[in-house]
C-alpha cells in the first residue's frame, strides 16, 4: 500500500511538472507577450516598443531559465503576482478557492444522498415501473449540460416567479431565487440555483452507476440466500445489499471532482459567483502568467488527490482488493 | 404594433413547419422495418421503447440538418427590419413579410427558430465527424497500449492522463485564444503551409484515421498484393487529398476546405475526447486479450496488429457502438461549451453553444428568456435522444 501510494505521488509531480510546462509554454507564445506588454503599459505601442518593454521586464530570457525561476518561486510558497487582480496569486487563490469550497460542499451534500437513493430505488427492483421511470429520469439529467440546466432554472425559478411575485402578485416571495449569485453568502435565495445546476448533471450518472451496482448485487447468491432464509425484502435491501452496492459509487463519487470542476466553471460564469472558476476565466482571458499557472498546479492536485483517495478507499472499502 | 399569434398557433407551426424532418423518419423506419432482421442491434431497437425515442430524437436533428434550407424560413444571418422585432416575443409577426418568427426575434432582429435549424447543421457534422476522429485516434494508441503494455503503454497513458486531469475549459481557453491561434506562414521549401498550434494538432489527428486505414488493409490482404494495392492507393489518394484540403486549406482541386475557427474547435474538441476513448479501447483490449480466440490466433502465428485490428476490434464492437453514441453527445456538450465561452466558432454563427452564450446576458427578463431557452432545448434534446439510443443499444446487445 505504502510503495502503492508513494508511485501514485510520483505520477501526481510528473504530471503537475508537465502541465505547468504546457501552460508556461502556451501562455509565453510571442502573441500572448505582445498582448501583456500592450495591456501593462500602452495599448498602442509599436513593435520596437514592444520588444523593448519585453527587454526590460525580463520576458526575453531564456524559457527554461524562466520556468525554474517559476518552480524555484512556487516551491518556496511565492506564487508571484496577479496582473489581473493586482494581488499576490497566493491571496487569490486562497480566497477563491474557499468560495468554490463552500459551493462543492452545498453540491455534494445536495447530490450524492439523492443520487445513491434513486440509484438504490430504481436499482432494488430491476424493470420495475419504478425503475423505468427514475432510469429515464437519470438519462435525462445527463444529457443537460450546466449551461442548459443553468439557463431553464435561471428561466423558471428567477425570472418567471419574480416576473409572477413582483408583477402579478400572486406568488409567495420565499420561492423567488436569485439568478446572481454572490460569493460567501450561504442563503437559501443566493445557493439554490447554482447549487442545483451543479448538482443536475451529477446525480444521474452517480444514480445510474447506483443503480447498476445495486442490480448486480440483488442478482448475487448471498442476497438470494438472504431472501430464502425468510428475511423480509426491505432488511435484505438495507442490511445485506446496500453495503456492497455502494462501494462502486462511492469511489465514482471522488472520481467527479475533475468534471465538477469544469462544471464550477460554467457555472460561475453563469451565475456570476466570483470563485475559483470565475478566476480561471478572468486568468485565461488576460493572460495572467502567474494565476494561471497557480491555477492549473492546484486544479491538478484537486483532481489527482480525489483520484488517491478514491483509490484508496477502494481498497479500504473492498476486502478483496486490500488482500491483494 | 407588431402582430402576435396564439401558443396554440406557436405549438402547431413548430411541429408543422419540420414537416421533411417527420416525413424523413416516418420513411426511413418504416423502410428499415421489414429489413430489422438483417440489421442486427439496430433492428431489435424497434423492440425497445427507450432506444426508439432516442432514434426519433437523433433522427430528428439529423434530418432538421439535411433540410435546413427547407426547414427554415430565413437564412441564419438575415434580420428584420420592421419595428419591434428585435428581442420580439414568440409569435411576433413581421409586419413587412408577413414570416411568423414562432420562436421570437434576438437581439439583432435574426429569427431564432431559423438560426436554431441552421445551427443543428453545424452541430451535427461536427460533433460526429470530431467524435469519429477521435476513435481513430483512441483505437490507434489504445489497442497496442492494451495489447503490449510495456513502456508505450505507461506513456501513452500518462498522456491521456494529462489531459483528463487538465481542467478542460482552461486548455480550450490557452488554445483557442485569437493570439495562439492566429496561422503564420512556414516555408518548407517547396511550399508555404500556414502554421499554429491548433493546425498542429488538427494535422497531427487528421493522420491518425490515414494510418489506422493503411493498417487495416496492411493486415488483411498481406497475402493478396493486388487487392492491398488498390485499398493503398483509394485510402491514400481520399485521405491525403482530404487532409490537404482540410488541415492546411490548400487542396489542389478547391473543394474540401473548412474555416480555421471551425479546424480550430475541431482539433480542441478532438483532444477533449480521444484520452476518453483511449482509455476504454486499451480497457477492453486487456480484457479480451484473455479470450481463447485470442490465443488461438497467436498460436496460428498471427502478426499482433492482424489480432488487434481482426481479432480484437470485432469482438470489442458491442461497447465501442454504445460508447460512440454516449461520446457523440459528450462531444456535443464540449462544443457548446467552447460557444458557451465564446471560444472558436465565429461570434454571429447560429451554432447551438453560440446561440446560448449570446442569449445569456436577457435571461434574467421574463420577456427576453427565448433568445437562450431555444436553443438550450435544442442541444439537450439532441444530447438526450443519443444517451436514450445508447442505453437502448446498450440492453438489446446485453440480450445477445
Amino acid at each position: 500500500m505504502f510503495i502503492f501510494i508513494l508511485r501514485r505521488i510520483g505520477a501526481m509531480l510528473a504530471t503537475m511538472v508537465a502541465m505547468t510546462f504546457i501552460v508556461f509554454y502556451l501562455v509565453n507564445l510571442p502573441g500572448n507577450l505582445e498582448k501583456i506588454a500592450k495591456t501593462e503599459s500602452n495599448m498602442r505601442m509599436s513593435d520596437e516598443e514592444v520588444a523593448s518593454w519585453l527587454e526590460r521586464k525580463g520576458y526575453n530570457r531564456p524559457f527554461l531559465v524562466r520556468y525554474g525561476e517559476w518552480i524555484a518561486g512556487t516551491v518556496q510558497g511565492d506564487m508571484g503576482w496577479s496582473r489581473v487582480f493586482r494581488k499576490p496569486v497566493r491571496e487569490v487563490v486562497g480566497e477563491r478557492l474557499g468560495h468554490t469550497g463552500i459551493l462543492m460542499f452545498w453540491v455534494m451534500i445536495v447530490m450524492v444522498p439523492s443520487a445513491l437513493t434513486i440509484g438504490i430505488l430504481a436499482g432494488m427492483r430491476e424493470g420495475s415501473l419504478l425503475d423505468r421511470n427514475l432510469s429515464v429520469a437519470s438519462i435525462a439529467s445527463t444529457s443537460a449540460p450546466e449551461y442548459v440546466t443553468g439557463i431553464v432554472f435561471t428561466v423558471i425559478f428567477a425570472s418567471f416567479f419574480g416576473y409572477m411575485a413582483k408583477d402579478v402578485g400572486w406568488w409567495p416571495d420565499w420561492l423567488v431565487f436569485k439568478g446572481v449569485a454572490k460569493a460567501g453568502k450561504v442563503t437559501v435565495e443566493n445557493f439554490t440555483l447554482p447549487v442545483m445546476t451543479l448538482a443536475i448533471y451529477g446525480m444521474g450518472y452517480i444514480a445510474r452507476l447506483t443503480r447498476a451496482s445495486m442490480v448486480e448485487v440483488m442478482t448475487s447468491q448471498y442476497i438470494r440466500t438472504a431472501r430464502l432464509k425468510g428475511l423480509s425484502f426491505r432488511v435484505v435491501v438495507l442490511k445485506h445489499a446496500l453495503r456492497n452496492a455502494l462501494i462502486t459509487p462511492f469511489t465514482v463519487i471522488m472520481l467527479q471532482f475533475p468534471w465538477l470542476l469544469s462544471g464550477v466553471v460554467i457555472v460561475e460564469a453563469m451565475f456570476n459567483y466570483k470563485g475559483f472558476g470565475f478566476i480561471l476565466v478572468s486568468a485565461a482571458g488576460n493572460n495572467d502568467i502567474d494565476l494561471l499557472l497557480a491555477i492549473s498546479w492546484v486544479a491538478v492536485i484537486v483532481v489527482l488527490l480525489t483520484q488517491l483517495i478514491s483509490d484508496i478507499g477502494y481498497a479500504y472499502l473492498n476486502p478483496r482488493i486490500r488482500v491483494k | 404594433m407588431p402582430e402576435f399569434i396564439g401558443t396554440g398557433e406557436i405549438i402547431l407551426l413548430s411541429i408543422t413547419r419540420f414537416w421533411p424532418a417527420w416525413l424523413a423518419i416516418a420513411v426511413t423506419l418504416g423502410v428499415c422495418w421489414p429489413l430489422r432482421e438483417r440489421l442486427g442491434v439496430f433492428g431489435r431497437l424497434y423492440g425497445s421503447r427507450i432506444g426508439m425515442a432516442g432514434l426519433i430524437f437523433v433522427l430528428f436533428w439529423v434530418f432538421t440538418a439535411a433540410f435546413a434550407d427547407q426547414i427554415a424560413v430565413l437564412g441564419p444571418l438575415e434580420q428584420s427590419f420592421s419595428p419591434g422585432m428585435k428581442k420580439g416575443l414568440p409569435g411576433i409577426t413581421d409586419t413587412q413579410s408577413g414570416i411568423v418568427f414562432i420562436w421570437g426575434g434576438d437581439n439583432l432582429a435574426r429569427d431564432i427558430f431559423s438560426r436554431v435549424v441552421h445551427g443543428s447543421r453545424i452541430v451535427l457534422l461536427v460533433a460526429p465527424a470530431a467524435t469519429l476522429i477521435a476513435y481513430m485516434v483512441g483505437l490507434t494508441l489504445g489497442l497496442p497500449a492494451g495489447y503490449f503494455r510495456g513502456w508505450s503503454d505507461t506513456i501513452s497513458s500518462f498522456l491521456a492522463n494529462l489531459i483528463l486531469a487538465f481542467p478542460i475549459i482552461l486548455l480550450f481557453y490557452l488554445l483557442v485564444t485569437p493570439e495562439v491561434r492566429i496561422p503564420h506562414p512556414v516555408d518548407l521549401g517547396i511550399f508555404t503551409i500556414p502554421w499554429s498550434i491548433p493546425i498542429g494538432m488538427a494535422a497531427l489527428f487528421f493522420l491518425f484515421p490515414i494510418i489506422f486505414l493503411c493498417t487495416m488493409w496492411f493486415t488483411k490482404y498481406e497475402s493478396n498484393k493486388k487487392k492491398l494495392a488498390i485499398y493503398l492507393a483509394v485510402t491514400l489518394v481520399a485521405g491525403l487529398w482530404a487532409y490537404s484540403g482540410l488541415v492546411f486549406n490548400s487542396d489542389p482541386l478547391g473543394i474540401l476546405s473548412m474555416e480555421p475557427n471551425e479546424l480550430n474547435v475541431f482539433a480542441a474538441v478532438i483532444l477533449g475526447s480521444s484520452p476518453g476513448v483511449f482509455r476504454i479501447v486499451r480497457g477492453l483490449t486487456m480484457d479480451i486479450m484473455t479470450r481463447d480466440y485470442v490465443a488461438a490466433a497467436q498460436t496460428r502465428g498471427e502478426r499482433p496488429w492482424y489480432i488487434m485490428l481482426w481479432e480484437i476490434m470485432p469482438n470489442a464492437r458491442g461497447p465501442l457502438i454504445v460508447d460512440f453514441c454516449l461520446r457523440i453527445g459528450y462531444t456535443t456538450i464540449l462544443l457548446g461549451t467552447l460557444g458557451y465561452f465564446g471560444l472558436g466558432l465565429q461570434p454571429e454563427s447560429p451554432d447551438w453553444g453560440s446561440m446560448i452564450n449570446h442569449g445569456r446576458p436577457f435571461i434574467r427578463l421574463a420577456t427576453t428568456v427565448h433568445l437562450a431557452l431555444f436553443p438550450a432545448l435544442a442541444l439537450m434534446s439532441l444530447v438526450l435522444g443519443l444517451n436514450l439510443l445508447a442505453d437502448g443499444l446498450r440492453e438489446e446487445s446485453l440480450k445477445d
